[in-house]
């Protein structure tokens, strides 16, 4: 029943919706605050995979390994900060650029050593991968409702993290006015090294959720990368809310958009292209996203 | 001797959240005079040059230009009517030389530029101006030097070549002397003393002594509000302007 | 005077690629003119992203996208010819490439002409992510052209014969027919930035406000500069596709983008002729390294950011004065 079939690809678009806002959340504040473009992103999301992968291994339980593979992908992250990437803050966009294409390169290759080509398969806990019926007759997989709790958990989180904490106020504040945060003697490479290891864990935390759903494999952070940069464009570079509400709407368009143009009888080719279409749209309308922060 | 109003401002308003940086500020320029305004830190003099440029859009008020509405027009299309701008803070281009910032600013009045083949450093056309401006301004043996081979205080001289290469009909002049000593300032006043009558500028300045040699009028702009207009005169005995400003000593 | 120096390195530099086939020739690697051939397109393709990256400032990153949308426009075209199924109405594509090559290269800049329409609406961070997400875009578009091999990429009949006289099924002719080209770029790209259009090009990449400020549109001419560009690069598409005969869409994945700005970089940018200098240090390099070690990307990583950090100049940078602006019109 197309009711049916609805609802299904409504949660499935809010649970791919959350895992982009795992990574755009952390790649937004990094873009607002420490104005850098992170190419690199993606590449956290990859080590999170692939830890947890190993990890779920090693321990035998995947809900154990998820934490270890954040905290591991936070180790990575900071180590990343601390040595190549704090000389890049002052740099203009395309050193940022040129540097972090190298960083991807270097992780994919580095992960491929380290784990071998060949792509991983990681099975959803025993006690999670049965179907759950929400509304009678329409059995939906547990795990997805895991990912999508655990996702709004998080967002419920970092919200608490940013309107209630002194740390969250000077990250919007430096969202804002980085200047600003200088001024008041906050010390200021502790704050962006923090942003940016909190950044890789979000993102780790996506892609070690992903591990089940899709395949653990090289590269897999690329193209989640770019749709993580649509979703920042929409929403507004170091902007939390923006991020939130453009995951949702990204995660929905690009999951209906694949199944609706079949319907409707249009080329498939609209399928990978909606969310684009999207971006351009809201850009013409909007040039500095739905919620920018900066003034 | 025409006293045509060239640039009106009325009512202009200028918020910041909470704060309100340009508080409904009243003024005009005639055609020829040389109208300073002058203010403490903070008055929000840079704000007003921001939203006559073009750069800034006001949220209340009218900007008119040789009796045009110019409130909705963005910079470029300002500049292509005639006002012209320096900046407070140098904002040149630094790679190239004095000589082609200058025809740079030529070229923006000579008619459109998509002409990709003839080489832009041979036209006369562009060049034989920019020497003129430049020697106007003192800068004759400094035309084929890099900018950041240049002085702070030929830099400055730059700032007023470029705004005056695009034969503008309006001179909107942000602190032309920040940061110059006294012997190169005393040369900048000598030049805008040439200019006198011959070009119309809004000049901000914080140098009393630039300001009472070279204004015709001159407007006092406090915490975003005019207090005062008139002949120097006129303000050196204004009792309000005395308290809020000259009087503290300032400058 | 180092005027004198770049000018000696340009001159042996083109003498030593006019020598390249025949040096080949004489050491028995025919085999390899097609290699150098590739090379050379490639720099066409780094030559036109310097005109936008170098000189205008606009950090683009989705250049390879112009470049397979010339090589496509070929490919498709010559696909119909060969197939003889009609493309629009009767009419059955062609593989002459006086039609398919203009082609290529209005259909690319056309592209980016839209594209800049809405990205330059934007700056900054901005601007580089929608350039990119706009490549993503059309190498999804070209993968989900099933009609076309989608995925798997076209195989057409690429015996076209140029202008009736080469052959480019010929290495040697076509690798001169190329370099030809190469030249012509150069030297259009060289009066380019330095008439009146490169100046403001380049003005609105050091200080975008001051143009406005003097009354420069500036938006139309940095969209006239990415369309130029985009064509260019969709003219060194269309060389690649006569060269190839298969292509598929993995030539405009966005690595390849990425690939292009490292030769612009690599080579100096703003110089016109640093990004031939960079094809030819990056492709060597891509097949070279693999000689020593399987996971030479590993090195090729870090060796970016160190390149970033203390080589930004490039190679031809190196040969230029010290504080030159980057683009005063080599």
């Amino acid at each position: 029943m197309a009711a049916l079939l609805f609802l299904e690809q409504t949660l499935n678009g809010l649970q791919l919706g959350v895992t982009l806002f795992l990574m755009a959340a952390g790649l937004t504040l990094v873009f607002g605050i420490m104005n850098m473009v992170n190419l690199a992103h993606g590449s956290l999301y990859m080590v999170g995979a692939f830890l947890t992968a190993t990890f779920a291994q090693w321990t035998g339980s995947f809900v154990l390994a998820v934490p270890l593979a954040v905290a591991g992908t936070f180790v990575v992250g900071l180590a990343v900060e601390t040595l190549a990437l704090r000389t890049l803050y002052a740099r203009d966009h395309l050193d940022q650029v040129l540097a972090t294409f190298g960083l991807i390169l270097f992780f994919n290759e580095l992960v491929k050593i380290v784990w071998g080509p060949v792509a991983i398969f990681v099975d959803i806990p025993a006690f999670l991968a049965g179907r759950v019926e929400l509304i009678p007759g329409a059995p939906y997989p547990v795990y997805r409702l895991v990912v999508l709790g655990v996702g709004l958990a998080v967002a419920l989180g970092l919200w608490w993290l940013i309107a209630r904490t002194r740390v969250g106020m000077l990250i919007r504040a430096g969202a804002s006015n980085r200047e600003m945060i200088g001024a008041l003697g906050v010390d200021i490479k502790r704050l962006y090294t923090l942003v940016f290891a909190l950044g890789a864990a979000l993102a780790a935390l996506a892609g070690a959720m992903a591990g089940p759903l899709y395949v653990v494999e090289i590269g897999m952070g690329d193209s989640m990368l770019i749709k993580t940069f649509v979703v920042i464009v929409i929403g507004g570079i170091g902007s939390i809310r923006g991020a939130f509400v453009a995951a949702i709407i990204v995660g929905v368009v690009d999951t209906f958009g694949r199944i609706v143009p079949a319907q409707l009888g249009l080329p498939t080719a609209i399928a990978e292209m909606a969310i684009y279409i999207l971006m351009a749209a809201v850009l013409f309308w909007k040039p500095a996203g739905l919620f920018a922060a900066r003034a | 001797m025409a006293t045509e109003t060239l640039l009106s401002v009325d009512r202009l308003v200028k918020r910041f959240g909470g704060l309100t940086a340009t508080d409904n500020v009243t003024l005009d320029v005639r055609r020829g005079e040389i109208h300073a305004i002058i203010g403490p830190n903070g008055a929000g003099k840079t704000t007003l040059v921001a939203q006559l440029a073009g750069e800034l859009a006001p949220n209340g008020g009218t900007i008119a230009f040789a009796g045009r509405d110019v409130t909705p027009l963005r910079v470029d299309a300002r500049a292509r009517l005639g006002i012209a701008r320096s900046y407070q803070i140098t904002s040149v281009f630094r790679g190239f030389t004095a000589l082609d910032n200058v025809a740079l600013a030529v070229q923006a009045q000579d008619g459109h530029s998509f002409r990709f083949w003839r080489p832009a450093r041979g036209e006369a056309a562009l060049r034989e101006p920019a020497r003129a401006i430049l020697e106007r301004v003192g800068l004759a043996a400094r035309v084929d030097a890099k900018v950041s081979a240049l002085a702070h205080g030929e830099q400055r001289q730059l700032e007023i070549a470029m705004a005056l290469a695009t034969r503008p009909r309006l001179l909107l002049l942000d602190e032309p002397m920040a940061g110059m000593g006294k012997e190169e300032s005393e040369r900048l006043t000598r030049l805008l003393a040439k200019l006198k009558g011959e070009e119309t500028m809004l000049l901000v300045e914080h140098d009393m002594d630039v300001v009472f040699a070279l204004a015709d009028r001159i407007s006092v702009l406090v915490y975003g509000r005019v207090i005062a207009t008139g002949t120097p005169a006129e303000i050196r005995a204004d009792a309000a302007v005395r308290a809020a400003y000259l009087g503290d000593g300032d400058a | 005077m180092n005027a004198d120096r770049r000018t000696w390195f340009v001159i042996v530099l083109l003498a030593l690629l006019a020598a390249l086939p025949l040096v080949a020739v004489a050491t028995g690697q025919d085999y390899q003119i097609g290699q150098f051939r590739r090379i050379l397109i490639f720099a066409i393709a780094a030559v036109s992203l310097d005109l936008i990256l170098g000189y205008g400032g606009m950090v683009c990153f989705g250049h390879a996208a112009f470049f397979g949308i010339g090589a496509y426009v070929v490919a498709i075209l010559n696909w119909h010819a060969g197939r003889e199924v009609p493309l629009v109405g009767d009419w059955m594509g062609t593989n002459n490439v006086l039609v398919t090559w203009p082609a290529a290269i209005l259909v690319s800049g056309g592209i980016a002409a839209l594209i800049a329409l809405i990205s330059l609406r934007t700056t900054g961070i901005y601007f580089i992510m929608i350039t990119l997400a706009f490549a993503q875009m059309i190498y999804f578009f070209f993968v989900s052209l099933r009609a076309y091999g989608g995925d798997d990429g076209l195989r057409f009949d690429g015996d076209t014969v140029a202008f009736g006289l080469i052959d480019t099924q010929d290495d040697m002719a076509f690798y001169y027919l190329v370099f030809a080209v190469l030249c012509a770029v150069l030297y259009g790209g060289r009066r380019l930035v330095n008439s009146r259009f490169g100046m403001v090009v380049q003005g609105c990449r050091e200080n975008e406000r001051r143009m406005k400020a003097l009354g420069f549109p500036t938006t139309r001419y940095k969209l006239a500069a990415f369309a130029i560009a985009g064509a260019t690069a969709g003219l060194a598409g269309a060389l690649f596709a006569a060269h190839e005969s298969y292509i598929s869409p993995s030539i405009m994945h966005w690595t390849r983008s990425g690939d292009l700005i490292v030769m612009v970089v690599l080579g100096g940018m703003g110089t016109l002729v640093g990004p031939v200098v960079g094809a030819l240090a990056f492709l060597f390099l891509e097949k070279t390294l693999p000689d020593y070690t399987e996971h030479w990307m590993v090195v090729f990583g870090p060796i970016l950011l160190l390149l970033v950090l203390f080589a930004r100049r490039g190679i031809f940078g190196w040969f230029g004065p010290k504080d030159d602006g980057g683009g005063n019109g080599h």
